[in-house]
């Protein structure tokens, strides 16, 4: 969970781009964000943005963000890492965002958290193998 | 002066004038284009549809601008328009948030506006570049006020936590010590003959010359303190009158701490075409542009529509929706064509009858996460304490900057700035927190540009794009890869169905996009019914 004062995690100046430099990109240069080298802080400061907290997702116009909450999809580890680095429909990719440490972390941690029992862990060499080419358009 | 063919040869300015005089101010506007003086974004004018088939049915789906343009021009041109919208206001992403508006996001927070009256914050759409002459056009058409956006202001502040031991200082000072010492290394460089090989001995000269003007070094080629260096990056006193009144210099920061700041990527931000002067903003908030195009095809807006499913066959199309203000019932609105702007988050999660291509298409663009944070303050202590009026401060903490407001300065009262703009990983962060939280954060972390920032403030509103239900999200994001494969098919009419917004379009983000993208829609609606019969 979010136990950890945001300010002590400000440390890293971990280069993120999360924005097109087309557009109006907020000051055109990535902030320094917070280091998160567990799955549980990726989940909570990342995923939890769309998913929420509790992994149940929301409702909107028509259209959802999906619970991850006992999702019987996330049996077979490739489907959300495949969705965690490439992105689909809503979901944005999030390779040359996190790492594949990250990624195996974060896949690890909703494959076994949020009412889920998957306990195989999900790897850094996994996520690699499955790495596509990717880039924000410039 | 007589020309060649005979004919009085018109000075530019007297045929621009006759122009002008002829064909309006939008007439003026192309032919300047075509005389090279003016550029924009690819505007070619207005669409000039004629010879509709009366009783044509178009259906519009969203009330955007995107969505409110589409409606207002197939009208123009003839059509039976309808268009359907979510919400129970018009604008889409164009709004402005004013005391006792509420915000209500996913997850279920919501948030009441306290600003004072008068005050607003834009949390979507705040500036336009002067070359989105397909917005401004309209902007001008349908009477909306625009006034400067102050983009760069040189006594804004820059703060970066890994420099100047993480003080502020002002750009003007960070700026005059980067030219300084750049102009003074490539000078160096000239006259030591390291550059020999590279420049000619008469392009030598023209860099010396031009560099030592740009930064204003010493007449030996020196960034240093003194009269010079000050006029660029300010003085320790300024200059003034009396017994005392003359200035004391100020003293630039050792070069190796400039150039290792990493403070020059904000130097970058304001000289991309995007963000170059002069910018705009509507008078009054953002809104007055969705409220002047609203106005336009009042009657033919349809509040409270959630769209499910589009349908379609060699008849017609059919739009289902839930008619949210009677409990959700299931509607049928039919029609010949439909142009549908619905953010493509939002458009792939729906029931929609076209081929696996276009379906993939919708599905490969997602939209980016932003938060902007509006905080009102009891007075404008960055006028009257620092000198800024409007442009940017900013600072490499997850907020990224503080905007002040180019409207209203030097009044007393109340104001309200942007205290936090974030994308990427910083906006998702924020968007996990509530609403409380992000505003703490942003007076936490604004401290940093505004000491006394916490006992000015009054109130905020925190906006998180990726929580919007009818967005689920800030923007489009496209890939390089998604480009290639799917852009034209988003963009193409399949059957009677053709997509609008401004994720279809190369000028995404922008609200000039949406336009853009609403024109081409347009048009292409136009050629299908003329083929059709
Ligand atoms: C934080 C932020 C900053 C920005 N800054 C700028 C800027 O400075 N300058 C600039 O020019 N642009 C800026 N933009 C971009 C600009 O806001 C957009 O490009 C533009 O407003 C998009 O218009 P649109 O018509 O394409 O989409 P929208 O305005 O999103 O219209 C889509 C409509 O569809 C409706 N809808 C959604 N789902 C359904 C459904 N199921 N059924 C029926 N209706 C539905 C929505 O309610 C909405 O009204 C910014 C955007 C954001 C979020």
């Amino acid at each position: 969970m979010r136990g950890v004062s945001l300010s002590f995690l400000l440390l890293a100046g971990m280069s993120l781009s999360g924005a097109p430099a087309r557009a109006d990109t907020a000051g055109g240069v990535p902030s320094t964000m917070t280091r998160l080298d567990n799955g549980d802080l990726v989940y909570h400061h990342i995923c939890a943005a769309c998913h929420m907290a509790d992994g149940k997702g929301a409702r909107g116009a028509g259209a959802k963000y999906p619970a991850l909450a006992g999702d019987p999809k996330l049996a077979i580890a490739a489907y959300p890492t495949m969705m965690v680095l490439n992105g689909h429909g809503g979901m944005p990719w999030f390779a040359g965002i996190l790492t594949d440490r990250q990624i195996a972390d974060v896949v690890t941690y909703i494959r076994s958290h949020l009412g889920n029992r998957w306990m195989d862990p999900v790897t850094p060499e996994q996520v690699r193998e499955m790495r596509q080419p990717i880039t924000l358009e410039e | 002066m007589t020309g060649e063919s005979g004919f009085q040869a018109q000075t530019r300015r007297q045929l621009l004038t006759k122009i002008g005089i002829l064909a309006g101010s939008a007439g003026l506007y192309q032919a300047m284009t075509s005389m090279g003086h003016a550029m924009g974004t690819d505007f070619k004018g207005p669409p000039k549809l004629s010879g509709a088939k009366p009783g044509t049915r178009v259906v519009v789906l969203g009330a955007g601008l995107a969505g409110l343009l589409a409606a207002y021009e197939l009208r123009q041109a003839g059509y039976a328009v309808r268009l359907l919208e979510f919400q129970n206001r018009a604008g889409g992403r164009n709004i402005s948030l004013r005391g006792g508006d509420t915000v209500t996001e996913l997850g279920g927070a919501t948030q009441t506006v306290g600003f004072s009256p008068g005050n607003y914050i834009n949390p979507g759409p705040w500036r336009i570049p002067y070359h989105h002459q397909g917005l401004l056009y309209y902007c001008r058409k349908f009477g909306v006020a625009l006034e400067p956006f102050i983009q760069l202001n040189h006594n804004a502040w820059l703060h970066s936590s890994q420099a100047y031991g993480g003080r502020r200082l002002r750009y003007r000072e960070f700026a005059a010590d980067f030219s300084g010492y750049t102009a003074e290394l490539l000078t160096k460089a000239i006259n030591q003959h390291r550059l020999d090989d590279i420049v000619t001995p008469e392009e030598r000269a023209h860099v010396l010359s031009s560099v030592a003007t740009w930064a204003n070094l010493d007449d030996d080629g020196v960034w240093r303190a003194g009269a010079r260096s000050s006029q660029h990056r300010g003085y320790d006193k300024a200059r003034g009158a009396g017994m005392d009144g003359a200035p004391t210099f100020s003293t630039p920061a050792p070069r190796a701490e400039v150039m290792a700041s990493g403070l020059a990527q904000w130097l970058a931000f304001p000289e991309q075409l995007d963000m170059q002067t002069t910018m705009f903003q509507p008078v009054g908030g953002m809104d007055n542009i969705g409220k002047g195009f609203a106005r336009q095809v009042r009657d033919l807006i349809t509040l409270g529509c959630m769209v499910t499913a589009i349908h379609q066959d060699e008849h017609g199309v059919k739009i289902l929706y839930d008619d949210v203000a009677h409990g959700g019932a299931a509607r049928v609105e039919e029609a010949d064509y439909c142009v549908c702007t619905i953010p493509l988050p939002v458009l792939s999660q729906l029931d929609v009858q076209v081929s696996d291509r276009m379906k993939a298409a919708i599905a490969a663009v997602p939209y980016a996460s932003s938060v902007k944070l509006g905080m009102e303050f009891k007075r404008r202590f960055w006028e009257e304490d620092d000198q800024i009026y409007g442009g940017i401060s900013f600072t490499d903490q997850p907020i990224g900057q503080i905007a002040y407001p180019s409207h209203g300065t030097f009044s007393p009262g109340p104001a309200v700035l942007l205290g936090g703009y974030m994308f990427g990983p910083a906006a998702m962060d924020f968007t996990t927190m509530s609403p409380a939280q992000r505003i703490e954060e942003g007076l936490r972390q604004g401290q940093a540009l505004h000491p006394d920032y916490r006992q000015e403030f009054r109130n905020g509103v925190a906006v998180a794009w990726s929580r919007m239900p009818w967005t689920l999200g800030c923007c489009s994001m496209w890939s390089e890869q998604a480009r290639k494969t799917h852009y034209k098919t988003l963009v193409a009419m399949e059957n009677r169905l053709v997509l609008a917004g401004e994720h279809a379009s190369y000028v995404g983000c922008w609200q000039e996009g949406a336009i853009l993208s609403s024109l081409a829609a347009v048009e292409q609606v136009h050629k299908r019914a003329q083929g059709a019969g």
